[in-house]
């Protein structure tokens, strides 16, 4: 590769924050005409922020974009599209109800006097689709499609629109071994026709098998950037993860008998009381289907016994008599009623009679509000104004209060600051202590290292492997997470 | 709600989320007492209370709907079914003791098939069953009294229309009655709380055990219910069952919740604003009646009244929004 080309793309010394947390920190990032250069790291490096810039989404706090050598503003995802830039959106941002061909030429149908030449439309359609290898009626619907060549129709779309640049953030995610590799080639193809390539993905093999170069970022920075010959995938790997923090080691917990067996086809495993136990992997990977299934949100695949005897679970209603909890990834989605006071929140799941006891309710709400030093005045108040924090306590309180002896947490720390992130670990060390099964999702591999026990790592929806606490690393969970192991 | 004395700069959003509507009430009495030298006395009041009476009875068994954030379009149409059905009974010999019980009966099975086909044929929304169940009663009703007016009733199911107990209108102390037991249901018992639970975030009460498609059904079945109870105050104050009875009643028991505070969105809204939501539009036709404005102004007027009130809703919540940050 001529590395004297002059870039076609060029971010310099970018920073974005999110409510004053920084996301990106000066980061520095190009791309060569006809170059495919990957963008690695783990969740919340900032790979998306990163993209999002280049596509127009959103706009920099600081720092100089340059196409062709000129400087540019992205003012939105049009003056991008304009300058050269198409996304190859994970959700795809097709119309379903409408044909291959329209889509394709969506917003600039090929028209004389605004009478649309249809001809045209799937003359040229066809002959995109088939330039990228892909033989499909340009007449066909889109919703009729499968995912693999949804994402070649939009890839066609980005080709009408005379994109030079084409950012695909994860396209591989949704699609099977022999998709993918069709998608390498189509990558292949339009790398051969000069147009560049951003890709982002989470299975670092992929990178070797289409990327020129990487580049990897971990906490907003970029820490490597290379070519893939200098950039081997335990280099990309050490880069990703970074140092990890000498944390104590939790001593050994012998003994411990097992009183969840969950045995799905995907998922076999026990575990005990007064057990940490994490659960790995990427995003996507199935963490949350798995703790859904458990508690009954979705038809769980297979067996559960609790203390040996098989629990019949259907609903999360079931799981909750069994004695389970669930603090979901999305506190406001799927913990919490917005709308109603903190001290109806905490009762939901345990109250039973017909008629709400209110003294006991608040003794109890006190009570839990004291141990989890919720900060709130009046628990009569909408949980709406609570800190991120303070609502994911509730979130927790509510399971207390119901007693719960089997915890599942799916990403607890998500969305609260450092302070109460560390109370979080407090509460669930506390948890543990007390004899309660603790199993928790989290993409942050430094909390899974830290808090659990044992380590189950997930990779497409299945167990891929698990590793006991002592002498885990995070390059090891990453081997599973990214199907290396 | 001494409650929120210490809730600073909330307080005021508060007391306008509670006593809005109350105090747009009183205004509109205010205005009206000065217009008219009618509209003060206690006999025009006890007056616009009966005449409210009816859709009072529809907004309590809506409001609950409106709570978990869905819709009943048929409640005007299942009072006209049990108006009739109960005017057949007594009619045909079957003492008005037992023809009320088998009335209120039709009503809420009629509802809980709505409730049925949102929980078990999961279709969209409660808009669709509803909608289809307005059609099919007011068919029934129809089919039923072939299209005919059924009158003179009995004394036992004229008392519910047009009796009294001390002076105090029967249909005054039904609707008293009902919003004691709505307001206590509501506030002080378990189902009562899942029902807001539902409305506010259905996906985090079934996550927290509440048994959603339950107490839907149960939601519905209860607005059938207070379409059975209309009815039989509305055929004893007509004297009679008609088939077309309630048409049109859905539409006035959505807007007499939403004048009341209720959001579209679930999760909020309250007995006393469902009233005083009922009692607004009552004394708004009252009022204009005594002023002499024809019944085709009354309708824009009402129009223009049910907007406004949801504007101010509006408003008021963007203004909180702006206190919260």
């Amino acid at each position: 590769m001529d590395t004297q080309t002059a870039p076609l793309l060029r971010l310099e010394n970018i920073w974005k924050r999110f409510a004053a947390a920084p996301v990106l920190r000066g980061v520095d990032f190009d791309v060569l005409p006809g170059e495919v250069h990957a963008l690695a790291g783990e969740n919340g490096a900032g790979k998306s922020t990163l993209v999002n810039i280049a596509g127009g989404v959103l706009s920099p706090d600081s720092g100089r974009i340059a196409w062709n050598g000129r400087p540019v503003v992205l003012r939105d995802p049009r003056a991008a599209r304009r300058t050269g830039i198409a996304f190859v959106h994970q959700e795809l941002a097709l119309v379903p109800q409408l044909t291959a061909g329209e889509n394709v030429f969506l917003g600039r149908l090929p028209a004389r006097a605004s009478w649309v030449r249809w001809d045209e439309v799937y003359s040229r359609a066809e002959a995109l689709l088939s330039s990228l290898g892909c033989e499909i009626d340009p007449r066909a619907l889109v919703g009729g499609l499968s995912i693999a060549v949804r994402q070649l129709v939009e890839i066609a779309r980005a080709l009408a629109c005379e994109a030079r640049l084409i950012v695909m953030d994860e396209p591989t995610a949704p699609l099977s071994g022999r998709e993918t590799a069709r998608l390498m080639d189509v990558i292949g193809r339009l790398r051969d026709r000069g147009v560049s390539i951003i890709y982002i993905t989470h299975r670092l093999g992929e990178i070797y098998d289409c990327a020129d170069r990487v580049t990897v970022l971990r906490d907003g920075e970029r820490v490597a950037s290379g070519t893939i010959a200098e950039m081997p995938e335990d280099a990309v790997i050490r880069h990703m993860v970074g140092q990890v923090p000498g944390l104590p080691a939790r001593p050994e917990r012998p003994g411990t008998r097992p009183t969840l067996r969950v045995e799905f086809p995907d998922a076999r495993f026990e575990l005990g009381r007064g057990e940490i136990v994490g659960l790995a992997g990427l995003a996507g990977s199935g963490r949350t289907e798995l703790l859904e299934a458990l508690f009954g949100v979705t038809p769980p695949p297979g067996g559960i016994f609790i203390e040996g005897r098989p629990a019949a679970i259907r609903s999360p209603r079931d799981a909750i008599r069994h004695g389970m909890a669930l603090v979901p990834d999305d506190r406001k989605a799927k913990g919490l009623v917005l709308s109603a006071s903190i001290r109806a929140n905490l009762a939901l799941p345990s109250a039973r009679r017909f008629l709400i006891r209110k003294g006991a309710e608040s003794e109890g709400a006190r009570r839990i509000a004291a141990e989890l030093r919720v900060r709130a005045d009046d628990l009569e108040r909408r949980v709406a104004e609570l800190s991120g924090g303070n609502q994911q306590k509730i979130v927790l309180g509510k399971w207390l209060l119901a007693e719960a002896g089997i915890f599942l947490f799916d990403e607890p720390t998500r969305g609260v600051d450092v302070g109460a992130k560390a109370e979080m670990y407090a509460l669930i060390r506390g948890l543990a202590g007390r004899g309660a099964v603790v199993l928790f999702a989290s993409s942050e591999l430094e909390e899974v290292l830290a808090l659990a026990d044992r380590i189950l790592v997930m990779h497409r929806g299945r167990i891929a492997g698990e590793l006991p606490a002592a002498g885990a690393t995070g390059e090891k969970i990453m081997r599973l997470a990214t199907g290396q192991g | 709600m001494n409650k929120h004395k210490g809730a600073g700069s909330s307080l005021p959003h508060h007391l306008l989320r509670r006593f809005g509507p109350l105090a747009g009430l009183l205004l509109l009495c205010a205005v009206l007492a000065v217009l008219s030298d009618h509209f003060l006395t206690f006999d025009n009041l006890v007056n616009v209370f009966r005449q409210s009476a009816v859709n009072a009875l529809l907004a309590l068994g809506q409001l609950v709907v409106i709570v978990t954030a869905g819709i009943d379009l048929s409640v005007g149409s299942i009072l006209g079914f049990c108006c009739v059905l109960v005017a057949l009974l007594v009619k045909s010999g079957v003492p008005a003791g037992l023809a009320i019980p088998l009335s209120l009966a039709a009503g809420t099975a009629l509802g809980a098939c709505n409730g049925v086909l949102l929980t078990k044929l999961k279709l969209p929304h409660p808009f669709i069953p509803t909608l289809g169940m307005m059609n099919v009663a007011r068919g029934l009703a129809l089919v039923i009294s072939g299209g005919f007016p059924i009158s003179e009733l009995p004394p036992g199911v004229r008392f519910f229309g047009a009796g009294a107990v001390l002076g105090i209108p029967a249909p005054v102390l039904v609707v008293v009655l009902f919003c004691v037991l709505f307001h206590l249901f509501l506030t002080r018992t378990t189902p009562g709380r899942d029902i807001y639970a539902i409305g506010g975030n259905a996906q985090a009460a079934r996550l927290s055990g509440v048994p959603v498609d339950g107490r839907l059904n149960a939601v519905y079945a209860l607005s059938g219910f207070m379409s059975a109870v209309a009815a039989i105050v509305l055929a004893g104050r007509m004297n009679s069952g008609f088939p077309l009875a309630g048409a049109g009643a859905e539409l006035d028991s959505i807007a007499a919740v939403i004048i009341g505070g209720a959001s579209f969105f679930g999760g909020v809204g309250s007995v006393g604003g469902a009233l005083v939501g009922a009692l607004i539009m009552g004394v708004l036709r009252n009022g204009l009646n005594l002023l002499d404005v024809s019944a085709y102004w009354q309708t824009v007027v009402i129009g223009v009244v049910i907007v406004a009130a949801v504007w101010v809703d509006v408003l008021r919540q963007r203004a909180s929004r702006r206190i919260g940050e």
